[in-house]
């Protein structure tokens, strides 16, 4: 049955997805067409439209599929598929460091990986500059406006301590008024 | 019994208002855990945050998603894991399969593409703001501002899952180097403020975050 082996699918894609991002699109695209769910057309337009949206790409494309393969039960089973191994994986590392978080090795191992971490956000923050196009080197009012936006995000998040929804919402009517 | 169900409840309906801001990669929504988490409903502390994103990296899978059923395990134990992720998983399912119905009308609506470009741009102030807000916590000396400093680089040529392994790596070594060498190696910050170093750490940070 179609649903059993949407399920089956991305319950295996998501064993090997690190860090749910681009690098699994190809795999889900070839199984998509492999099984003949989608044609390639399709998936662009799938991929442009998980792109925009929030969340991980990859969970989204796999609602995608799942929908268009059988609408919303196909989409529901696609979710939960792609995402149960994370729930089965991060709840067997929770249990795990509970019992050796009081090991020093365990403190030396978070005493590097902290640092990491903060340079995967700073990496993340360049490759969503880079991939939108906000990046650029030569002077345009375009560019300085995303920088004043920008700026001004930043300050009222730092410095003005305001609500992140409010500050989203605001930069949506900022964005309306400035550049349409 | 009701107590526990209002708990879950809060759990679910907290990750469902942060659902919708995961966007670009999922660090986005760091500062809404930060105010909703950690300010707003004291379930955990930031430094507690750092360390929860860094397993949550470790581990395959979407790091929104793995951070979201961390902390709710953390907060409340397998079923509080449950909440979650269903509160962090229904936003995005929704919008996801709305935006893909409406797709052929909006795609090229103005008003839309306006707004987004603008959110878009807020999207990486959120992240660059969520580098502070880690960054905070996990420099408190040298060693972790060097590994922070390399690390950026390294990441647009090595898959991050090695890195990731590097930094475990490096830091057993640094702290058995240390030790070997007859330095006391504090290993966390909260230890740090208690002996009163807290000053140069904040200082420290300083010249990361203009270059994030």
């Amino acid at each position: 049955m179609i649903l059993i082996q949407l399920f089956k699918t991305f319950v295996i894609i998501g064993f090997v997805s690190f860090g749910g991002g681009y690098a699994i699109i190809p795999i889900i695209e070839a199984e998509a067409i492999k099984h003949e769910w989608i044609t390639a057309q399709q998936f662009i337009d799938i991929i442009g439209i998980s792109g925009m949206s929030p969340g991980p790409i990859a969970t989204n494309s796999a609602i995608l599929v799942g929908h268009s393969v059988s609408g919303i039960i196909g989409a529901v089973i696609s979710a939960l598929g792609i995402s149960l191994p994370s729930f089965i994986l991060v709840l067997i590392i929770a249990a795990f460091f509970q019992k050796i978080n009081h090991y020093s090795i365990t403190k030396s191992i978070f005493y590097g990986l902290r640092p990491i971490v903060t340079s995967l956000i700073i990496y993340a923050a360049l490759k969503f500059a880079i991939t939108n196009n906000m990046i650029s080197l030569y002077f345009s009012w375009h560019s300085l406006s995303l920088f004043i936006v920008f700026s001004l995000s930043l300050l009222s998040l730092w410095k003005l301590r305001w609500h992140p929804f409010l500050v989203i919402l605001l930069s949506g009517f900022v964005g309306i008024t400035i550049y349409s | 019994m009701n107590d526990q169900l209002k708990m879950l409840f809060q759990i679910f309906w907290t990750f469902f208002k942060i659902g919708p801001v995961t966007f670009g990669g999922g660090y986005a929504m760091i500062p809404l855990i930060e105010k909703e988490i950690v300010e707003k409903r004291e379930w955990l502390k930031i430094d507690d945050v750092t360390d929860i994103f860094a397993l949550a990296q470790s581990v395959p899978g979407a790091i929104a998603l793995n951070a979201s059923i961390f902390i709710g395990h953390r907060i409340s134990g397998v079923k509080g894991s449950i909440a979650a992720m269903l509160g962090i998983l229904l936003p995005t399912f929704i919008i996801v399969l709305s935006l893909g119905m409406l797709y052929m009308l909006i795609k090229d609506h103005p008003m839309v593409e306006a707004a987004f470009t603008s959110v878009r741009t807020t999207i990486l102030a959120l992240i660059v703001y969520a580098a502070k807000k880690i960054g905070k916590t996990a420099i408190f000396d040298k060693s972790t501002l060097c590994i922070v400093v390399a690390g950026v680089p390294i990441l647009f040529f090595i898959h991050p899952i090695f890195v990731i392994l590097i930094g475990m790596l490096m830091g057993v070594i640094i702290v058995w180097i240390k030790r070997k060498l007859g330095y006391f190696t504090i290993l966390d910050r909260q230890h740090k403020e208690a002996d009163g170093g807290s000053k140069d750490c904040s200082l420290s940070v300083e010249p990361l975050e203009k270059g994030g």
